[in-house]
This record gives structure tokens, sequence and C-alpha cells, in this order.
């Protein structure tokens, strides 16, 4: 049973995802960042002062800050980037004023399959404007605000600029500053007291344009009482050339409300994606972060939950897939602030043909957070000897009665598992994508069910000729 | 025609030991085979070499089925032409629904030239006939949703290998001590089930140490097996011997095959 790792599979593998759509811009920024150009992408969206002065204090922010010191090496020319692209003039109300190449490109994302249902629900973004988005009537009149966060800084600017940079503000990481001073797009939401949204709000998101970075801006604010699902999803084409996706996500979940935000990534081999993601969540409510990350060069990402008062509950489950020459630094962080909060991590890497995946890991207890309870499980998964799993868990506590709970495992795909399989008729390949599909099940389980294909779908994909 | 495994002057190594050391044997179409023989002896050695495991390697002699040879095929083509072997331990795999590797699996051995990613078995067509066939085996059907093997007790594992078996009608099958761990009910039970599923339409090997599993699968030879090779033949009355007199006489008949078994033993 020979097993070829050193056959490059990687480009087969993504092709089906690797297309381009000729790009016609209305705008197209020059490359390179300075106060500048900062000034002028906030003069392009017409921006309130407060908010060009916030980027252009982030830029200084950046420029100061050193790089991170953890995860892989970050080989990016920030001057020899695209920060901000504009395609279409105006975002797109209706289906009918979305331009036909943008069409055909989510045609190829198969968007319409995942559209029949939720139709107006859907937004997507296409370079760094949004330029579709309509939203269900019903969540309107519920009160429930669904737009890109650029129309959010026009339409709702109270509002916004409440929670906007106040759970990660621009000084908490070089690249946090850096969305911050030239962000574009993102989804901006908030759901009023006791309003329970009840199919998943989505958003797929998408790089076109060669070497330009992606630095979209989310805001979530849960009201007391209420619910939702966001769903994120992203395919990226294949480029030559490195390109920097570096997102910045705020959850705010109110005393019971209750917030799920699922996201499956899957970039191409040369991005890197750096996204900072952290939620604060107040008495008895639940925040969950459902996290897929597959292809990229490096990614480093570890959504956080912070439980700000009693009975806050995180939970995180992770899993990250790394093929050659790609490196998932991936992980979660729990913070409890407050007595008698829950979290749990479930987190799942497997690696291949080379990959490397680390599991990043923060579980902290801070003084006076008495009865917290916080469960860790880690798997990962090897499929052959020229990968790497690491794992490196972090536990700070302050507190004598708290309960912590760490596992980590790491197994290789067994001999006796494929034969056994291939025992009963089912060729290698088939037994070892088997395999990887049940050790990613329980995260599997939790998506919603056209993202549960696509997630089997694309790790099919990436297991198509790995053995053999 | 009559179909055959032939297994002819089979010698095999692992990891450079010799574990057998020129087996012969022939099982037809419909014939049900005991084999015995002491702890050590070679007997699951020669269950997993039928079943084409990677890490035994044959140094000598050959498999044919049909007068084809396969010692060079794997598991899955041995598997597509009919080979099955129940597993005395079978493998956990998490996360995997018993009923979607019963369909890959049923899929595949139905339909040999399958390539991956075509069409599997109808569902509505799979799940009738694997609720039929779990009613048989008096097996719950939430059985059919619990991952393969995981948890499973061990009267479950062997169930669910007899269960395996019933879905993908073998032309020959190993039973690979079926019958160990199980209480005496259990026992029963699965030598009911082996034979309503249809074992008298199959060649069985039964690989035991009891003749509890034979009373209703009566073998039409017995066959013991002592220092990697099978040493003595005979009828349903050799099982019984066995299992009440032990291995004494057959030692004492054969003492090269004695003088390997030690040999083997302070090897391992």
């Amino acid at each position: 049973m020979a097993t070829d790792i050193s056959q490059d599979v990687t480009v087969g593998e993504i092709n089906k995802y690797d297309f381009i759509t000729p790009s016609h811009d209305v705008f197209k920024a020059q490359k390179g960042l300075n106060p500048e150009i900062v000034a002028q992408i906030s003069e392009m969206k017409q921006e309130p002062a407060w908010m060009r002065d916030f980027r252009l204090e982030s830029l200084k922010i950046f420029e100061s800050k050193p790089m991170p010191k953890w995860g892989g090496d970050i080989g990016i020319d920030f001057q020899d980037i695209y920060y901000y692209l504009k395609p279409a003039d105006h975002q797109g109300k209706t289906w009918d004023d979305v331009p036909q190449e943008i069409k055909d490109t989510f045609d190829k994302l198969g968007i319409p399959e995942a559209e029949k249902k939720y139709l107006a629900g859907v937004k997507a973004q296409f370079e760094s404007e949004v330029v579709y988005g309509s939203l269900q009537e019903d969540l309107g009149n519920k009160g429930v605000i669904f737009t890109d966060t650029d129309t959010a800084v026009r339409e709702h600017p109270d509002l916004l600029r409440e929670y906007f940079g106040k759970i990660i503000p621009p000084t908490d990481n070089k690249f946090a500053a850096l969305n911050s001073a030239v962000w574009s797009g993102g989804s901006f939401i908030y759901v009023p007291p006791g309003v329970h949204i009840d199919f998943p709000l989505q958003a797929y998101f998408r790089i076109n344009a060669e070497q330009m970075g992606q630095f979209e801006r989310t805001l979530i604010i849960v009201d007391e009482g209420a619910s939702v699902h966001y769903v994120e999803g992203c395919t990226a084409p294949m480029y030559t050339t490195e390109s920097l996706h570096s997102a910045v996500v705020e959850v705010i979940v109110k005393k019971n409300g209750r917030a799920r935000y699922t996201t499956i990534q899957n970039w191409a081999n040369n991005i890197y994606n750096l996204v900072t993601k952290r939620a604060v969540a107040y008495q008895d409510s639940l925040m969950e972060w459902i996290d897929g990350n597959l292809g990229s060069h490096l990614t480093m990402k570890y959504p956080a939950v912070y439980m700000m008062e009693p009975g806050a509950r995180g939970e995180i489950l992770s899993i990250a897939f790394s093929s050659k020459g790609q490196h998932q630094d991936a992980g979660a962080k729990v913070v409890h602030c407050a007595p008698h909060t829950k979290s749990r991590i479930i987190s799942k890497s497997i690696s291949k043909n080379g990959g490397r995946s680390s599991y990043r890991g923060l579980c902290k207890v801070e003084k006076g957070a008495t009865d917290c309870k916080s469960n860790v499980v880690c798997d990962a998964l090897i499929l052959d000897s020229a990968s790497r799993s690491d794992t490196y868990p972090y536990i700070e506590v302050e507190e004598q009665d708290v309960q912590i709970e760490h596992e980590a495992s790491v197994s290789r795909i067994g001999e006796e598992q494929l034969f056994y399989l291939m025992s009963r008729g089912l060729s290698e390949a088939e037994a070892s994508s088997m395999i990887v599909s049940g050790f990613i099940e329980p995260l599997i389980k939790e998506l919603p069910m056209e993202y549960a294909v696509e997630m089997n779908r694309l790790i099919e994909l990436q297991m198509e000729g790995s053995v053999g | 025609m009559t179909e055959t495994l032939k297994i002819t002057n089979l010698h095999v190594s692992v990891e450079g030991k010799p574990i057998l050391r020129g087996v012969n044997l022939t099982i037809n179409r419909g014939e049900t085979h005991a084999l015995m023989g002491p702890n050590g002896s070679g007997k699951s050695t020669l269950g997993n070499v039928i079943m084409g495991h990677p890490n035994y390697e044959v140094t000598e002699g050959k498999i044919e089925l049909n007068g084809e040879d396969i010692s060079e095929w794997d598991a899955t083509e041995r598997a597509r032409a009919g080979i099955f072997m129940a597993f005395q331990r079978p493998m956990a795999i998490p996360g995997v629904k018993m009923a979607d590797f019963l369909r890959h699996a049923t899929t595949n051995v139905r339909n040999p030239s399958r390539k991956e990613g075509e069409e599997l078995i109808p569902m509505r067509q799979f799940r009738k006939e694997l609720t039929e066939k779990m009613e048989q085996l008096r097996m719950d059907t939430e059985f059919a949703r619990r991952y393969v093997n995981d948890g499973f007790s061990g009267g479950e594992m062997k169930r669910a290998e007899i269960l395996q078996m019933a879905m993908l009608r073998p032309k020959f099958a190993i039973l690979d001590e079926t019958d160990s761990g199980l209480d005496v009910d259990a026992v029963k039970l699965a030598s009911q089930s082996i034979a309503e599923i249809g074992g008298d339409q199959m060649g069985i090997l039964i690989i035991t140490h009891h003749d509890k599993l034979l009373d209703q699968n009566t073998p039409d030879f017995t066959h013991v097996m002592l220092g990697g090779k099978i040493v003595e033949t005979g009828g349903v009355e050799l099982a019984h011997e066995l299992y009440t007199d032990g291995y004494d006489r057959i030692r004492a008949s054969y003492p090269e095959a004695a003088v390997a078994e030690q040999v083997m033993a302070e090897a391992v």
C-alpha cells in the first residue's frame, strides 16, 4: 500500500473554484498604504469625519505595532497591495440590478442554489463592496437591520458608532489596526430585543482582483433575548502573487441573547488570512463560533468569547484542513470575566501532503470569576509523515473554584482502519475520505444543510488523489 | 461450474518472520469449513492474507479465485470479487454512520467497476433492504445511525459484522472468531443468523476455538492448524474432539509442526 506523498495535488483539487471573472472596475485605487490613500478611501465612501479620523488614527497604530511573534511567517509587502476597489457605482437593490459578470461568478460558486430558499436574505460581497443585497420584508418589519457596514455608517450612525471598534479596538493587534484603517464592506446586523430570526443570514465573500486585500468589517449586535445565526462562506480564485485577507468581526450578545456565527473559508493557496474575531456575551447569553478553515498560505485566526456577566456561555467549534504549502494556525479563546460562566472548545485539524496545522488556544479565568467551567478538546488527524500538527494550549486561571478540562489527541489514519474499509469494497481514497469525514462529523452536523454539503464536497476535493 | 477458492503451498511472513509454512486448502462455494488450532498457529493470519492485508507478505505459493491468482490484489479488489472477512476485532470509524458506510460498501461490491463519486444504490432501495436484514438479525434499526463499531459492545460488533455479510452477499466468507467474547445465547443467535442469511450459498471458513458456532453451520470439513500448516482434516466429529480434548493428540501425531509451534511462540 504505497502512499505517494510527494505528488502535488493542490493545483487540481481547487480547480473547481479557480476561475477569474474579468474586472471592470469603476474606480481603482493605487497600490500601497499612506495617510493620503486612507483619507481617499474615506472620501470615496463619503464618510463622516469621525470615521475618517478613526481610520487615520488606526493607520498610525498599524505602523507602530510589531508583527505578531507567534504563528507563521508573514511575508507581506504592505506597499504592494491595493487597499480599496469599488466594483460598481452603487449597491444593487434587486437581483436585476446586479451586473451579469458578477452573476456569472455567483453561478460558478453555486450561490443560486443556496439562494432559492433565502434569496432576499442573501448578501454577497464582490471585491471590496457589497454589490447585491436585499432584506426579507418581514425582517425589516421586525426592526432587524441587515446591511453592509458602509451603508450602516450612513444610515445607522448612532447605533454603529456605539459599538464599532469597541470590542476589537485598533490597538488590539497589528492586523486589527490595518483593518480599522482601510476596512470596506462586511455585514452590519442588529437584532432588536426578543426577535428571533429562524433562518440563517448569509453572505458570500470573494476576492477577485490580484494583489487586492480584502478588509471586511462585520459588526453584529444581538439585543436582549434576541437570536441570530449568521453564515459566511468564502471561496477565492487562485493567483500567483500573494494576497491578503484581514477581517475584523465584532459580536455583542446581550442578556439572554443567542448568536451563532458560522464561517467556511476555502482560500486559494497564496492567501494570507489574518482575522480577528471576538464576541462579548452578557448575562445568560450564548455565543457560538463555528469556524471551518481550508486552503490559504497562512491562516491565523482565533475566534474569542469574553463572558462578561454570570450565566454567559461561549462555544467554539473549529476545523482546519491544511495541505501542501499551507499553514493553519487556528484555535480559540475563551475568557471568563464573571462567575458561573461556561465555555467549550472543540478543535479538529487535518494535515496532509506536507501541510501544517496548529491549535493555539487560550482559556482564561479572571479574578472573581468563580464556579466557571471550561472544556477544551482538540484532535488532530495526520494523513502522512510529511505533515505536521502542533498544539499550543494556554491556560491562565486566577481563581480556585473552577473546572478546566483539556484533552488533546493526535492520530494518524491507521492502516487497520483502511484495511477494514477496503475489505468492504471501498477504494483506498474512498476509505481515507470516509475516515476524514467521520473525523469532522461533529462540526459538519452543526452546519446548515447546504454548507454541510459544500464542506463535504470541499473535503472530498481536498482528499482526491491524496493516496494511492 | 462450481466456484472455488484455492490456496496452494502458501507461505506467509510478517516483518520477515514466517507464520504460514505451506498451507493447502480448497473451498468450494456451498461448503462450510471449520479451521481450528491452538493460539498462534496461524489461523487469523490465513484469514487476513486471504482478505489481502498489506502487512502480510506472500513469499511462496498462491491464492486463486476460480483459477485466477489473486495474491497481488488489494483488499478492495478482493472484496469486489466476492471475498469477505468478519473481523475478530472490527475497527471503529468514529463519525461514520453504519448506514452510510454500508451503502458505499454494498454499492461497490455489487458494482465492482464503480469509480469514486459515481452513483450509489438508490437510498430507498438500500434502506428497505437494510431494514429487512436488520429485522432478520433482530437488530434495532437505530443501529444503522450509530457510528461504525464506535462504542459497540463485543456482541454488537459481531452482529454488525454479520449484518455486513448479509448485505454484501459474498461468495466466500471468513469468520474470524466470530463467536469469541459472546455468551452462549449470542453465539446461538450468530450461528442461526449465518445460516439464515444464506450461509449455504457461500463458501465459508469458520475460524473458531469452540464448536458452538458450528451447531447450525455444520462443517463439511474441519481442518487443524499447527505451526503454520494444516496438519489434519476431518469431518464435524474432529471439531467436537478438539473442543473436548484439546490439541495434545495433534501435537503428538505431528511432531515437526509441534516443534515449529514452539519456535514461532519463542520468536514472538
